[in-house]
């Protein structure tokens, strides 16, 4: 474990996106907002949940522009900074200066874990706008702990001030945690990160193996609001992290209010590691993969299980939300013949 | 006199990494009316640049200069081809322009005007220098536009998948300059009134054939007409990208009232036509996966092709 505060990172209104298909209110997101304001959380993350620019007929339309929600939600920010999300490929430099001018603080740079050096442009640019700089290197269960630190060493190399372990299929298991997060430790001098997903119940568990591993800053949504089985709960990882005197600054009480009186009672489709949520962790899909697969599945009559074994079959990442109809058209035709 | 002097038209191209090694061998072996006089490079121990000497073909290592210093072989040529990069190609274009050379731009420079050979290449013939876009407007303009010619199309996204082993430093560096030349030749040449392009770089492992996904909203349109649009455009493309083909049948939904919901435009009421493709290279030079780079050597062909036989008939 790190001397230094551990940094809390909240995801609720980013990765939470993804659950509610982008449909938060702007009202929604405030109320959400400010509670975990009053709780301290250090970053709040905002952007369409594939990132900033994410709009588009692939992965949703968000009901709002994101200009309307960071705007929204930084007028009742006292004590939290704001964080953003950007994938290389979906957003540009455009996007990060947008941000920028509406005040967002820190700025995550996503790309799949063997694909670092197309953040280049975008790690050199934040950094040119004095902002906080994250890699965040995604599905990073797919590849040798070994390969996932020269990619984060990319990072570093580009001027990011910390590098995660982005566990976007929720498909880590307990000692790769660990192994991951401590040869980041060892080989980087950046700040190391931990993002995860519930999808094999491992949510808390793993993000307590980070903090002891030595991560610096972890990841967590109020009520586990995020895609598939929703991320680490953060209320959850709270009551850990107090009960095993691990400082966070962040106060439990409003957290708990939070997931039961606002955020839980949005949740249309329940955050839960049901059936189809675990099988993402179970095949290693991505977890935004979830809410299209359940509605291609329907469209054209099939099993959704089916589609997220084949999707890990063919190897599909995050971004690639069009092979999921691909796959189901491809289901279909073998049913009928 | 040979009567095939008279027909071919002398040819530089520009750059010897992939694409420019692609193109001359494809220039070699598939276009008769195309010679190639001469390969320009910056590393005398360049692979294409070592390529193109044991196939018979002049060679320099000192750039542009080493084209434009060569009096002959300058003489001979009549159209260039630029694979080398957005930054090295405004000085090929002035030095090139001086010399009355016409110019195939395969970098995002994007001096001239974009040209998708099937949408609008006709429009564009007699300027000194035209753009190719990208590999990923190469392959999904043509279903755009082909839309466009029957129906309004408010908004055309495309999704191109390709594999990481086919992207190189250059593509990797600029990643934003094909997300941004994209969505713009969306615009500009397929005709939607609003373009968004994504790319994602698939790491897989036997390489995945590029893929690419068009979705478009129109205004509601006859469905078998827009069908029939797509698979005649699908074919004319493949004419000069033999591996380009559609994976599915066109997917229409239809969206009533209210519509689809797209912030900062309202409510839009439209067809969803969704547009499944895939793009298997030639493996000329580069490996049969990377239809993109092939997709773009092959248009580019093209679009030499037919600016020489412009000139020939001048």
């Amino acid at each position: 474990m790190t001397d230094q505060k551990l940094i809390i990172n909240d995801c609720t209104l980013r990765d939470g996106m993804h659950a509610l298909a982008h449909q938060y209110t702007v009202d929604q997101m405030v109320e959400i907002a400010k509670k975990l304001d009053e709780a301290k959380i250090d970053l709040i993350e905002v952007s369409h949940g594939d990132g900033l620019n994410g709009n588009s007929v692939n992965y949703g339309f968000s009901r709002h522009t994101e200009e309307e929600y960071i705007t929204a939600v930084r007028d009742v920010l006292t004590h939290s900074k704001l964080a953003a999300l950007l994938l290389p490929g979906i957003g540009t430099r455009e996007d990060i200066k947008m941000a920028k001018d509406l005040g967002v603080d820190t700025i995550r740079i996503a790309t799949h874990c063997t694909e670092a050096d197309i953040s280049r442009q975008h790690i050199e640019y934040a950094r040119s706008l004095d902002m906080d700089v994250v890699g965040f290197l995604m599905m990073a269960h797919m590849i040798p702990t070994s390969q996932l630190v020269e990619q984060a060493k990319l990072m570093e190399s580009y001027g990011a001030h910390c590098v995660y372990v982005t566990d976007s299929a929720g498909a880590l298991l307990m000692h790769e945690t660990t192994e991951k997060i401590t040869a980041m430790r060892e080989n980087l001098d950046v700040q190391i990160g931990f993002h995860n997903h519930h999808n094999l119940g491992l949510g808390v568990a793993n993000t307590i193996l980070a903090i002891e591993a030595g991560a610096h800053r972890v990841d967590g949504s109020v009520a586990g609001m995020g895609a598939g089985a929703g991320n680490c709960p953060l209320e959850v990882l709270i009551a850990v992290t107090e009960r095993m005197n691990i400082n966070t600054g962040v106060d439990l009480y409003p957290l708990m209010d939070a997931a039961d009186k606002l955020v839980r009672p949005l949740q249309q489709r329940p955050v839960q590691t049901d059936g189809n949520a675990l099988m993402l962790g179970y095949a290693g899909v991505y977890s935004s993969f979830l809410l299209h697969t359940e509605r291609a599945a329907k469209l054209h009559d099939v099993d959704p299980r089916d589609i997220l074994v084949e999707l890990g079959n063919r190897r599909m990442i995050g971004g690639q939300e069009d092979m999921i109809v691909d796959v189901a058209l491809d289901l279909k035709r073998k049913k009928t013949t | 006199m040979n009567t095939s002097e008279n027909t071919t038209t002398g040819v530089a191209i520009l750059g010897s990494g992939n694409i420019g090694t692609d193109l001359l061998i494809k220039i070699q072996e598939k276009c008769p009316s195309l010679h190639v006089e001469m390969m320009v490079g910056i590393d005398p121990d360049s692979d294409g640049l070592a390529k193109a000497r044991a196939r018979g073909v002049k060679t320099t290592h000192e750039g542009i200069d080493g084209l434009i210093n060569d009096t002959d072989v300058l003489e001979r040529t009549k159209i260039v081809f630029d694979a080398t990069s957005a930054g090295a190609h405004a000085r090929h274009h002035e030095l090139l322009t001086a010399h009355g050379k016409r110019i195939v731009d395969l970098t995002p420079a994007a001096i001239g005007p974009y040209v998708v050979p099937v949408a609008n290449l006709k429009e564009h013939i007699d300027q000194p220098n035209v753009n190719m876009v990208t590999c990923g407007g190469q392959a999904t303009i043509p279903i755009i536009w082909a839309l466009s010619q029957l129906t309004e199309v408010f908004y055309g996204e495309i999704v191109a998948s390709i594999s990481s082993r086919s992207a190189g430093p250059g593509t990797r560096a600029n990643i934003d300059e094909f997300t941004v030349t994209t969505s713009r030749g969306i615009e500009q040449v397929g005709g939607a009134q609003k373009g968004k392009a994504i790319i994602i770089l698939n790491p897989a492992d036997p390489p995945l054939i590029m893929r690419d996904t068009v979705y478009a909203l129109c205004k509601p349109a006859d469905q078998d007409k827009l069908a029939a649009a797509i698979k005649d455009v699908v074919k004319e493309v493949a004419l000069y990208v033999p591996g380009y083909r559609l994976v599915q049948e066109p997917v229409f939904e239809l969206f009533d009232e209210p519509g689809i919901f797209i912030p900062g435009t309202g409510h839009v009421t439209c067809l969803k036509v969704s547009t499944f493709l895939e793009v298997e290279g030639a493996g000329d030079y580069l490996p049969k996966y990377a239809g993109n780079l092939d997709i773009m050597t092959s248009a580019a062909m093209r679009v030499g092709e037919i600016i020489a036989k412009r000139l020939q008939a001048l």
